[in-house]
């Protein structure tokens, strides 16, 4: 498999922890122990819808210590091309699903000397695990969760409980925001921050991190890369002899998957660099949505991470 | 299966050898007449029974005697076992990876029992038995990498990820082809690799890291590198270079056979589970002339790769000074006939 | 063909965004820290400054940095007290504060490896090499250092072995790799280059 080992599961438990967001815990069904993870790993969940495969990333929250359960937290998004809405619609206790191992592309730096999570909605799900991982190890750390409003806070009752003051909570609807220059006020020589959430608000962040003087090295994100859904096209790959359609709610991966080829990939959301894909030939403009490749590389036109970037034009010819 | 184990010497008087068993499961590295480098890592799967691929951890009939010879290293020099402080996770994670390995495959030889943090560990080969409980560095006698790394065969390093890239923040290394741990700990991929000739040019490097950074939880991978000793010693250390260096002029035609050495190692990456570290083993095989022209495919083989090696990839494996000697001694065992692919003996 | 361990030293530059400048010169790196903070009056108002005129510099560059009207002026008899000196700041500095390093290459793996036992990151300080091309050297067998070499091989000044100088550098000791030239060859010497003047 070329996202490597997959672990079969099946859902034992679903909590509405607010409107829009579902928890699950996830077993393995050979009930065995669940492998350990570092926080801020994710993993990349099959959900065998009845046209297709749909393959989504979900940071994990936690692990049971026994390792019989993994938690993630499911936001169901509106423009969602079908796997948000199939997790919150489909899925229940008893459902099989199956899981890759886990991934991380957005650990802690365990050399730094005091660590700043920052999370906005649906991002908090590595911060958790992050917290988690602090408090386990006696590192110092802070905790700022931003939500829409106090019933869109889908962890922020637990976080509390866990870390008590080290936990500030932020509500859209009482007009409070995270004030980035007040956090990072004299925070000790090698501290870090992280943040996860949606695009605007990492920006914002990071651009805060900046403006503070603080170096790029001690600043980390994780972007949830919403799919980017787009026209239709036509991909052709040269070195299976296969051509395929891609549907609008499909990724170009998806395509080629659809079509029986084994394609790499690792966290489907642009960010690892595994399905760096050489492109032939395109009839048409490539839009590069990944964190992975250069500027330069983008404007090449010779590379594409098929997780995330389509063609907008007729026919895209790669070397698969 | 009971494992053999030898009594033998890695110095002094030297009195290493192979089984014809250990001959047979010796991991040439070749599978060509001609050598270059390359990306050459595969999948560290189960390879064939008696290899040195069977297991994730081989132990052979050389293990007591190298474990003898690790600790007489590490009590003249303590700087060959190190590790920074954020690295405490990982070496918990090597005690993990190394005991379950070997009390899984060597059931005879090691025993794990673990009760949640409280962890039995026997060794018998080296009559060792220890209580302790995981994760409290306390309860053993010496730091867990140290510990655990005392007790298996090869080095290790601990790589820790951050900014893209992996760094050398910890190891144990007594049995390293020329290079210094003291002096390379803290180093990145492309700083620790920068001796090197020819592969920086040809993108090897930049490759392999890249790969390596999506290295995935149990999906190990491998790769062999190779060099060529002098005597069947495991310490040629930079450090201890004014004292071994010397042996490099005492080849003569009547003693290749016993004293030139092709040196393999089986190098092993594993992604940590808990720290997201990776431990890079390096595992060294020695075998003498003599013993390898036994396998006339080897032997045929041996001959014409050395003979043809480009000069500056001699000089970086220090072969120059007796490398005509052995190419010549060697070339009694080559009749010209065609060798088979692979790295099998036939 | 450039070391691929060793440092690249790209320059001083000013980061315009940093709350505090902290500058740590040595000898002729005092010119980079003028060049930076030319006409910058509020970033030097900012600014910490340890300089030791040092060993490479045929001047004494003082009056100049202090013509800067830095927040402070640390003027240090060598380069073991000026890293005493930036140890004491670094303990008390906070995030936003970036680290500026100027002089002779093992000034600045110093003024690194301060930075790194504080906790800042070695990509997030400024460098810009200055003055001699001499090198730091640690002999690989008795791990003894040995300043300002200028040639190939050399003599350790700790175990008398006859060194060649590696092309391999570590940023944890600051220095270069030192191993014996002639164990294979006793007596046999190369002849000494003058590579690093």
């Amino acid at each position: 498999m070329s996202g490597g080992v997959e672990i079969p599961v099946r859902v034992s438990r679903v909590e509405q922890a607010t409107a829009t967001v579902k928890r699950f815990s996830l077993e393995a069904v050979s009930g065995e122990p669940l492998p350990l993870y570092s926080a801020g790993s994710h993993v990349v969940v099959t959900m065998a819808a009845p046209d297709r495969k749909i393959k989504n990333p979900y940071s994990l929250i936690d692990r049971a210590p026994d390792g019989s359960t993994y938690r993630i937290g499911v936001l169901r998004t509106r423009d969602s091309r079908g796997g948000s809405a199939f997790m919150h619609e489909r899925v229940e206790v008893g459902t099989e699903l199956s899981i890759t191992m886990p991934v991380n592309l957005f650990p802690i730096v365990r050399t730094g000397r005091k660590h700043i999570l920052v999370a906005g909605g649906i991002g908090v799900t590595p911060i958790y695990a992050m917290a988690e991982e602090l408090r386990r190890q006696n590192l110092p750390f802070e905790l700022h969760y931003a939500m829409r409003d106090a019933a869109s806070g889908a962890f922020a009752d637990e976080l509390v409980a866990r870390h008590g003051d080290k936990v500030r909570l932020y509500r859209d609807d009482a007009q409070e925001i995270i004030a980035v220059d007040r956090i990072l006020w004299r925070q000790p020589l090698g501290t870090h921050l992280y943040v996860c959430g949606p695009e605007g608000m990492i920006d914002a962040i990071l651009a805060g991190g900046r403006e503070a003087g603080w170096p790029d090295e001690n600043l980390h994100s994780e972007r949830f890369m919403a799919h980017v859904s787009g026209e239709p096209f036509s991909v052709r790959l040269a070195k299976a002899g296969v051509t395929t359609e891609v549907r609008p709610d499909q990724s170009l991966l998806e395509a080629i998957e659809e079509a029986g080829v084994d394609a790499p990939y690792l966290c489907r959301g642009g960010a690892c660099g595994q399905c760096e894909t050489a492109v032939l030939e395109a009839d048409g403009e490539l839009m590069h949505h990944d964190h992975f490749l250069t500027e330069e590389e983008h404007a090449s036109g010779k590379k594409i991470m098929t997780c995330v970037s389509r063609l907008k034009g007729r026919e895209l010819v790669l070397d698969l | 299966m009971t494992i053999q184990f030898k009594k033998e010497t890695f110095r002094d008087d030297f009195t290493f050898s192979n089984s014809p068993e250990a001959i047979r499961r010796f991991p040439f590295p070749f599978d060509k007449d001609q050598y270059m480098y390359a990306v050459n890592i595969e999948q560290h799967m189960p390879g064939p029974e008696k290899s040195p691929y069977e297991f994730p951890i081989d132990i052979d009939e050389h293990y007591v005697a190298e474990m003898e010879d690790r600790a007489l290293v590490l009590k003249q020099d303590p700087l060959r076992c190190q590790s920074l402080p954020h690295m405490i996770t990982a070496e918990w994670d090597l005690v993990e990876l190394l005991m379950e390995s070997m009390a899984k495959n060597y059931p005879e030889h090691f025993q794990l029992t673990r009760d949640g943090d409280r962890w039995h560990w026997v060794n018998q080969p080296l009559g060792i038995d220890q209580r302790f409980t995981f994760g409290d560095t306390a309860t053993l006698p010496c730091p867990p990498m140290e510990y655990i790394t005392r007790q298996c065969q090869g080095d290790f390093n601990l790589l820790d990820q951050r900014h893209d890239n992996l760094w050398m923040d910890a190891g144990i290394v007594t049995t390293q082809a020329d290079w210094s741990l003291d002096f390379d700990i803290g180093m990145n991929f492309m700083e620790w690799h920068a001796p090197v000739p020819i592969a920086h040019d040809l993108g090897v490097f930049d490759r392999a890291l890249k790969f390596l950074l999506n290295l995935q939880q149990g999906r190990p991978v491998r790769r062999l590198n190779w060099t060529m000793t002098i005597n069947p010693r495991l310490d040629t250390s930079p450090e201890n270079y004014h004292k071994w260096g010397i042996d490099r002029t005492t080849v003569t035609p009547e003693n290749v056979g016993n004293k030139v050495h092709l040196r393999v190692e089986l190098q092993a990456l594993w992604r940590l589970p808990r720290s997201n570290a990776i431990v890079f083993s390096i595992r060294a095989y020695l075998i003498k002339m003599e013993e390898l022209v036994t396998i006339p495919k080897w032997a045929r083989r041996f001959h014409r790769v050395l003979r043809d090696l480009p000069p500056e990839l001699a000089d970086y494996k220090g072969l120059t000074r007796y490398r005509e000697t052995t190419v010549d001694w060697l070339s009694k065992y080559d009749d010209g006939a065609p060798t088979s692919p692979g790295f099998f003996p036939d | 063909m450039p070391i691929k361990s060793r440092p690249i030293y790209p320059g001083l530059k000013l980061d315009q965004r940093a709350r505090r400048h902290l500058v740590a010169a040595e000898g002729e790196g005092a010119l980079a820290v003028l060049a930076i903070f030319e006409g910058k009056g509020d970033a030097a108002a900012s600014a910490t400054i340890v300089y030791t005129p040092g060993g490479s510099a045929g001047e004494d560059h003082a009056e100049k940095l202090a013509d800067l009207k830095p927040d402070a002026l640390h003027v240090m008899p060598s380069q073991e007290t000026a890293i005493v000196r930036l140890n004491g700041l670094l303990g008390n500095a906070a995030m936003g504060t970036r680290l500026y390093a100027a002089g002779v290459e093992g000034f600045i793996g110093k003024v690194i490896a301060s930075g790194l036992e504080h906790g800042v990151d070695h990509q997030s300080i400024y460098t810009e090499h200055c003055g001699s091309l001499a090198r730091r050297v640690q002999c690989v067998h008795c791990k003894g250092m040995t300043e300002n070499v200028t040639a190939t091989p050399f003599t350790c000044s700790h175990c008398g072995l006859n060194l060649f100088v590696r092309d391999h550098y570590s940023r944890r000791l600051a220095a270069f790799q030192g191993v014996v030239v002639d164990c294979e060859t006793p007596g046999e010497l190369p002849e000494i280059e003058e590579l690093y003047r």
